[in-house]
């Protein structure tokens, strides 16, 4: 285990462990110092990143503040100053033979079946130190062999040497008591509340740190051996850049297990990443490309099927219809969409062939669900431990962490529990953070900015009741002195977009608001604000430094400016600023995209537009889809690349604050797949441009060269855990004035609220099918007293109405709702809101119809 | 092994120890547990005179009692007071009334007999401490005495003595909240008495951190005292510190309730001068315990509940004084003494004992969860005639492997002394009367 | 009923108000729910989990970290022998033995027709009452054979006052609004008002005396609260 940052710096300790002396931290743990120190106390319980409790009792060692040795937990005692350690007296090997015996009492002798076995401390303790035979004669317990407790993840009570790591999880790091110790004495046991399972989103975590086989997880159970696995650190391609260890035997992806970055995870992954590479592995895998053909299997380009082909046909059609637009139409007349999951040198190398060969701005990585690069490249950044800073303050304008970044949540959560770190909401609906949070904004939709304004000390005059953008100004007022009174410590605004019913402008005006304060505070010395934005989908800040957006090129620079390097490698620059993805889908509506290429994106699925989506589709005579699986976007493309998984190649990844780490290869891509680098690659060939890359290093060597804010970037940096932060921009975000105008509400309508929940519609989601099943029932949401009107029971199903469209769905009751606002998920896999969404105005009114 | 005992020796002639009564001497009276009955007999006098005096006075005058804390430990509860640190507030009152050491009773007849005497008392704390409030936690399964405390508190509360502006203060106001247990010996440990109230399992926390007077309830300063510790309070004020202090023995003042039970002719519960009396007073003055049954001998008695190791013969002239029984290598505990005559089963009593440890093992720390369990399992394969010659050797080495050493005190590779209290008949029992498991185990 | 009931809802909520966190009342309102259904139902869990804002895993495990609360339907009487060490010296076993064969049913078993669980049970404070026993934790002491004979027909032929289990204490504590000093809350309390260091005696006693007529004449109802079941050493 590294040590944390923070120990690094500070005056040591002295100490003195097993006869050496050592320098070690200020409230340092012994048994850390000792790791530290070369010195392996064993131990059960201990887990680092959780409150120690002193449990297992296994890391008693002697230890000598003056007073004589003693036997003391290690995991419980803080050094001191001339401490003695002792970790190898008699004493303390004969107590810790002790506790050994008494843990292996009641555990059964079945590790050739268990799915532990080789990777187990309690297996690895006895075969150490462990007596030959036991001296226990009487029976052991019995239990019900493994019992579910949720989806995912089964419990073996026999086995259990009741650690409290779990059950700790769920308790303080998870913050979902739905595991607990039941009965007393010898006959306690871990389990849930009969009938209602451990539903969590983090559950598999607990799978990872169960120091036996008592968790284990329903996606890995007996498919491999330990010593069968071979594994590399590598970055799960989420907005956290979660570090990951993934394992896999021959050549097949069987496990990720978080890998604890102090700056990032802290080795947690939510369930719904820790599960997906079964999506990885699925049969439903694109292997070969695709094009259009006969039914037969025939290639023919007016065909109604897609057909293999060879990737020298998927490539040459291509590069010839992309050759025709350009020659007929002009560049601009193709268009990018999407490539925000892939690695950093595969979005650069499509960038470049977007912008340098094919000459088109109209690049986007985002699907109109989140924020303009401008304001993402062009606010202050935070990073997530700066958010997380003792005694800060957080501001929530996003959406739920706890529904959308997982792990960012549970950071967030330990902030907010045990560093003191005060929350402010200023988001339409409750959070998985309310009842932690210190002030709970829940303004009406789309008016974040008035609440913003009076946040900061704005003037901004209440309504008739006494609010503010639906916020009780006395509310406001409270939140206001908190933030003001916290001023001298960090203040993090978590950007996002709190709801896709409203256009990303209303929640940029409010962050502009913010951002003001931020300089306002600085020019008086304070620490002043910063802002952690989260966006959708996997890489999406890198796709936004390596220039995969309209009006930038790599190195979060403008188009406008382009550095001399950049401009001599890549020669040619396109000559009219591009579309976002709205502009580039309306254009195609219109017949002015020729060719649209799509890089693992699904704008039918994504797009809150839908219908625009459908519309663009249908008129673009040449759909281009480069991905790892297939979906209902790839079904009406014309020429599909199967391209690889960020296990089957190498490459890097940028988190949300701008922190890049290493992907790393540990597979072969599936059948012929190929990476995407190395399709934009020979694209360009074929289109006359010789990238030269031979691999993703080239890439990135060629980014190092000529992206100004990645000129700095170290390889041994990358290569370690915690990787390297971009830091330098050079674009600037002026800030948002523009403040969308909200019709008043008329008393039998609804405003409508829509975020994604965990589990939905995601390709990689429905492809695993262990989290297929997972998403909650579809239902409507609502404040109690709004329920209350409509006089039906819980769950009936309604009909819900808005001036775009309408659709059947349950309606329920829930406190995070404030009155006058609906909820209903954006990503449901049955219900989708988005026949709902009024585009023409900021906010969707809804209306209820019960039967 | 074990011989006849001598004629009981009466107590030292110029104490006369019905006039030394403190916190019994309501006990002769069936209504002794009203507030009418207390009033007329002197109560809350002491907490009207504390509440004369500057709280720290009041403090002085424990402090001055030298009062060592009834609950088994027998610290000083005058300086465990002195622990709360300065100027972190609020702090908390705690009350032990979870009494559940086998052989130990006294605290509940206190609750029964006298619960005024013990609200006063908590009172008197939470003035001289700054306690502003204080949980009375009784066991759960003293439903008798749940119903005295709450009967009494209600007429505490209703003439002023309990709740908001006591007896017509301006500003000492504080709640007893009266609380039950629920049937679990390790709440009697004053850490997981803690857990127990904040709603949780009662397992108890390590100290340190996790000493109550700095980190207690609700993380907040905690005072934990025990039933009987509280009920002197209200005699001390009234009498002063000094005076409590000049009875009984320099290093053990006051008096003590002691329960002597098992094998006595007459079984009973005795207020006695702290420190002066000896056991051999106690089991067998016609006063006290009376002796054992006609031709009975004595052949081991525990002088301190459960947890204790035993004494014998030789033991019966050392006083009931906290120094010298533990420099004897026990403890005075709890205030019971469990009289075993030769008509006992030493390999059963020490299962009995084993066993109610194994039952009572809150789980948390791995060597008392399986520890004590298979300790048990061992002695009851003894006595189901299954035992092997080498168990007793085994017995031993798992005791070891609780308490290292096995000595005493005890040390211990658990959070809490529990574990390790089971080592003590074990230890006791194989040393004094080995033959006696060497005859079940052929 | 399995849930709360309304009136014990409205005690629940009057238990709660008296901890400075709510969660402390938890196991006064598992008792509750005892008092109730003789036993907590699962309903009850969850019901005392929404109550207190924590899961009813959490309530479940505390509830089953406590012997005296039962998870499954026991017996009308919960006959307790003692089986502490005092009460083992002087024949518990016998008396346990006694009441197996008496009741027809093994210690931890319920009788067929739910009147009788019978548990030997540790040491309960009765210890100079060696052997006794608890009826609903209404203490019998000094037991002989022959007077647990006598117990059971007294029992079966229901001519004792001994509340059905589940009822302990049958005087509750009640606390007047007025009287009421008020929860202390961990977060926020200053410095006691009383620690004043500024005078010596610091209870700022308006009327040195409590009138200690009123106080005589307020006998309370300790006819109910007297306990025929207890004991005289």
């Amino acid at each position: 285990m590294n040590a944390p940052e923070s120990l690094a710096t500070e005056v040591g300790i002295n100490i003195t462990i097993n006869g050496e002396p050592f320098a070690a931290a200020e409230g340092e743990l012994v048994i850390a110092a000792a790791e530290r120190a070369g010195v392996y106390i064993p131990h059960f319980c201990y887990h680092p990143r959780m409150s120690s409790v002193g449990m297992c009792r296994m890391c008693i060692v002697d230890i000598d503040t003056g007073r004589g040795p003693a036997l003391q937990p290690s995991c419980m005692v803080p050094v001191s100053e001339n401490m003695v350690v002792d970790t190898t007296s008699p004493q303390t090997k004969k107590a810790q033979d002790g506790v050994l015996e008494f843990l292996l009492l009641n555990h059964p002798l079945d590790c050739p079946v268990c799915d532990k076995g080789g990777e187990c401390p309690l297996q690895d303790q006895t075969m150490a130190y462990g007596p030959g035979e036991s001296r226990f004669v009487e029976e052991k317990r019995h239990y019900e062999k493994p019992i579910a407790v949720n989806d995912l993840v089964f419990l073996d009570r026999e086995r259990c040497i009741l650690c409290d790591r779990c059950t700790r999880f769920a308790d303080e790091v998870a913050g979902d008591r739905l595991i607990t110790f039941q009965d007393r004495g010898d006959q306690t046991q871990v389990n849930t509340f009969p009938h209602l399972p451990f539903s969590s989103y983090f559950s598999g975590n607990t799978v990872q740190i169960c120091p036996v086989g008592a968790l284990t997880a329903k996606p890995y159970r007996f498919k491999a051996r330990p010593w069968d696995l071979s594994e590399v650190e590598s970055t799960y391609p989420n907005p956290m850049g979660d570090r990951v260890v993934v394992q896999a035997s021959r050549d097949q992806v069987l496990r990720y297990q978080g890998a604890d970055s102090d700056a990032v995870n802290w080795g947690w992954l939510a369930d719904k990443d820790r599960f997906s590479f079964e999506a990885n592995v699925s049969e439903m895998r694109l292997g070969a490309p695709l094009v259009r053909g006969t039914p037969l299997g025939v290639p023919d380009a007016a065909g109604t099927e897609l057909v293999q082909t060879t990737w020298h046909t998927a490539l040459t059609q291509a590069a010839d219809a992309i050759s025709a637009a350009i020659d007929a139409h002009g560049p601009a007349s193709v268009a990018v969409l999407g490539g925000a999951q892939l690695p950093n040198e595969d979005q650069y190398a499509w960038a470049r062939l977007a912008k340098a060969v094919i000459g088109t701005d109209n690049t986007d990585a985002q699907l109109h669900d989140g924020l303009p690069a401008e304001a993402v490249l062009g606010l202050p950044r935070a990073t997530i431990n700066q958010a997380c800073t003792p005694g800060g303050t957080v501001i929530l304008l996003a959406p739920d962490p706890k529904e959308q970044h997982g792990t960012l949540y549970l950071r967030l959560r330990h902030a907010l529990t045990k560093d003191d770190v005060q929350l402010i909401e200023l988001t339409p609906t409750a959070s998985g953070l309310s009842h932690l949070a210190a002030h709970r904004l829940h303004h009406r939709p789309a008016e974040a900015h008035a609440v913003a304004v009076a946040l900061v000390g704005g003037e901004m005059a209440p309504d008739g009741n006494g609010c503010i953008g639906g916020v009780l100004a006395d509310d406001v007022a409270a939140a206001a002195a908190s933030l003001a009174a916290r001023a001298d410590r960090p203040i993090t605004v978590i950007l996002g977009r709190p709801s896709l019913a409203e256009p990303a402008s209303c929640t940029l005006a409010a962050a502009s608001e913010l951002a003001q304060f931020g300089k306002l505070l600085e020019a008086g010395g304070r620490p002043g604000l910063a802002f952690l934005p989260l966006l959708h989908r996997g890489n999406v800040f890198g796709a936004l430094d390596m220039g995969l957006a309209p009006r930038l090129l790599p190195g979060r620079v403008g188009l406008a400016n382009p550095n001399p390097a950049l401009r001599k490698v890549w020669g040619s620059l396109p000559q009219t600023p591009g579309l976002d993805a709205h502009g580039i889908l309306s254009a195609a509506a219109n017949g002015q995209i020729q060719v649209l290429i799509l890089l693992g994106a699904d704008p039918l699925s994504d797009m809150v537009n839908r219908e625009l989506a459908m519309k663009a589709l249908d008129a673009v005579p040449t759909v281009i889809a480069s991905d790892t699986l297939p979906n209902s976007s790839t079904a009406k493309a014309d020429i599909v690349f199967a391209a690889a998984a960020f296990t089957e190649r190498d490459g890097t990844h940028t988190n949300a604050e701008g922190r890049v780490t290493r992907q790393r290869q540990i597979v072969t891509p599936n059948a012929t797949a190929r990476p995407d680098w190395a399709i934009a690659s020979e694209l360009a060939g074929q289109l006359g441009c010789d990238f030269g890359y031979t691999s993703p290093q080239d890439i990135w060597a060629e980014v190092c060269h000529l992206a100004p804010s990645h000129q700095h970037l170290q390889a041994a940096q990358l290569d370690s855990r915690d990787g390297a932060l971009v830091i330098e921009s050079s674009i600037d975000f002026a800030g948002s004035e523009q403040v969308e105008p909200t019709p008043s509400v008329d008393s039998y309508s609804l405003r409508l609220v829509s975020t994604r929940q965990m589990y939905g519609k995601a390709t990689i989601t429905q492809n695993a099918p262990s989290l297929a099943g997972l998403a909650r029932p579809a239902t409507l949401l609502l404040n109690g007293s709004d329920f209350q009107r409509l006089g039906v029971a819980q769950r009936t199903v309604v009909r819900v109405i808005s001036n775009t469209g309408e659709l059947d769905v349950p309606v329920s009751s829930s406190a995070d709702v404030p009155r006058g606002t609906a909820a209903l998920a954006y990503n449901h896999p049955d219900v989708d809101v988005r026949a709902l969404l009024n585009h023409q105005e900021a906010v969707t009114d809804i209306r209820i119809l019960t039967k | 092994m074990t011989t006849v005992a001598p004629a009981p020796q009466d107590p030292p002639q110029d104490i006369q120890p019905e006039d030394l009564q403190i916190v019994t001497s309501r006990f002769h009276n069936p209504q002794g547990h009203t507030l009418a009955a207390y009033i007329q007999s002197g109560g809350y006098s002491g907490l009207q005179r504390a509440l004369e005096m500057a709280p720290a006075k009041v403090h002085d005058e424990v402090r001055a009692a030298s009062l060592l804390g009834r609950g088994g430990a027998g610290f000083p509860a005058g300086v465990k007071w002195g622990f709360c640190p300065p100027q972190v507030w609020p702090r908390y009152l705690v009350v032990n009334g979870d009494e559940s050491e086998p052989g130990t009773y006294k605290d509940r007849l206190l609750m029964e007999r006298d619960p005024h005497q013990l609200i006063e008392g908590c009172m008197i704390a939470c003035y001289a401490l700054g306690l502003s409030q204080c949980f009375l936690y009784v066991r759960g399964e003293m439903a008798h005495a749940q119903e005295r405390l709450a009967a009494a508190l209600n007429e505490a509360y209703e003439a002023g003595y309990v709740g908001a502006n006591v007896c017509g203060s301006k500003h000492f106001s504080v709640d007893i909240t009266l609380h039950w247990g629920a049937g679990a010996y390790i709440v009697g440990e004053e850490t997981a008495l803690i857990e127990s109230l904040e709603g949780n399992r009662g397992m108890p926390r390590l100290k340190p951190p996790f000493f109550p007077a700095a980190i207690g309830l609700y993380g907040k300063p905690t005072i934990v005292n025990n039933v009987e510790t509280l009920s002197n309070l209200p005699w001390i004020i009234a009498n002063g510190g000094e005076a409590f202090a000049a009875m009984g023995a320099e290093s053990s003042t006051g008096t003590r309730v002691f329960a002597v039970s098992g094998h006595v002719v007459n079984p009973g519960v005795f207020e006695v001068p702290f420190g002066t009396t000896t056991f051999r007073d106690i089991i067998f003055s016609s006063r006290y315990g009376g002796g054992l049954r006609p031709d009975r001998s004595l052949k081991a008695f525990i002088p301190g509940g459960a947890s204790a190791p035993w004494f014998y013969e030789e033991h019966l002239d050392l006083h009931l004084e906290k120094t010298a029984v533990d420099k004897a290598g026990s403890m005075l505990g709890s205030g019971a003494i469990v009289v075993m005559d030769d008509t006992t089963n030493i390999v059963a009593a020490c299962h009995n004992l084993v066993r109610f440890f194994a039952r009572e093992s809150c789980g948390k720390c791995t060597p008392c969860r399986e520890g004590t369990s298979w300790l048990e399992k061992i002695l009851s394969r003894i006595l189901a005639g299954q035992g092997r010659p080498q168990d007793l050797d085994l017995l031993l080495d798992v005791c070891d492997n609780i308490s290292p050493g096995i000595k005493w005190p005890p040390r211990q590779t658990t959070i809490c002394p529990l574990g390790p209290s089971a080592v003590s008949p074990i230890a006791s029992a194989l040393q004094r009367f080995r033959s006696e498991f060497e005859a079940y185990t052929p | 009923m399995a849930r709360l009931g309304p009136a014990n809802i409205t005690l629940a909520k009057e238990i709660i108000s008296r901890y400075p966190v709510a969660r402390s009342a938890l196991i006064p309102l598992l008792h509750l729910a005892q008092e109730q259904d003789g036993y907590v139902t699962q309903e009850a869990m969850a019901h005392i989990a929404e109550l207190l804002g924590i899961t009813p895993a959490e309530v479940l495990g505390t509830c089953s970290f406590y012997e005296m609360l039962k998870q499954e339907p026991v017996g009308e009487y919960m006959v307790n022998i003692c089986h502490g060490i005092s009460c083992h010296l002087l024949g518990a076993s016998e008396l346990i033995g006694h009441a197996e064969k008496t009741l027809g049913i093994k210690a931890g078993g319920t009788t067929e027709d739910g009147k009788f669980t019978l548990e030997a049970v540790e040491c309960v404070a009765a210890c100079t009452e060696a052997p006794c026993l608890q009826v609903n934790y209404r203490y019998r002491n000094k037991v002989s054979l022959a007077d647990f004979d006598q117990l059971v027909e007294r029992l079966r032929a229901g001519t004792s006052s001994i509340a059905p289990h589940g009822k302990l204490a049958r005087t509750r504590q009640q606390i007047d609004d007025e009287r009421r000093a008020g929860v202390s809350p961990p977060d926020g309390a200053t410095q006691a008002p009383w620690l004043d260091t500024n005078s010596n005696s610091n209870g700022d006693i308006d009327n040195k005396t409590i009138d200690n007529k009123t106080a005589d004449n307020k006998t309370t109802d300790n006819k109910t609260a007297d306990n025929k079941t207890g004991v005289s050493p």
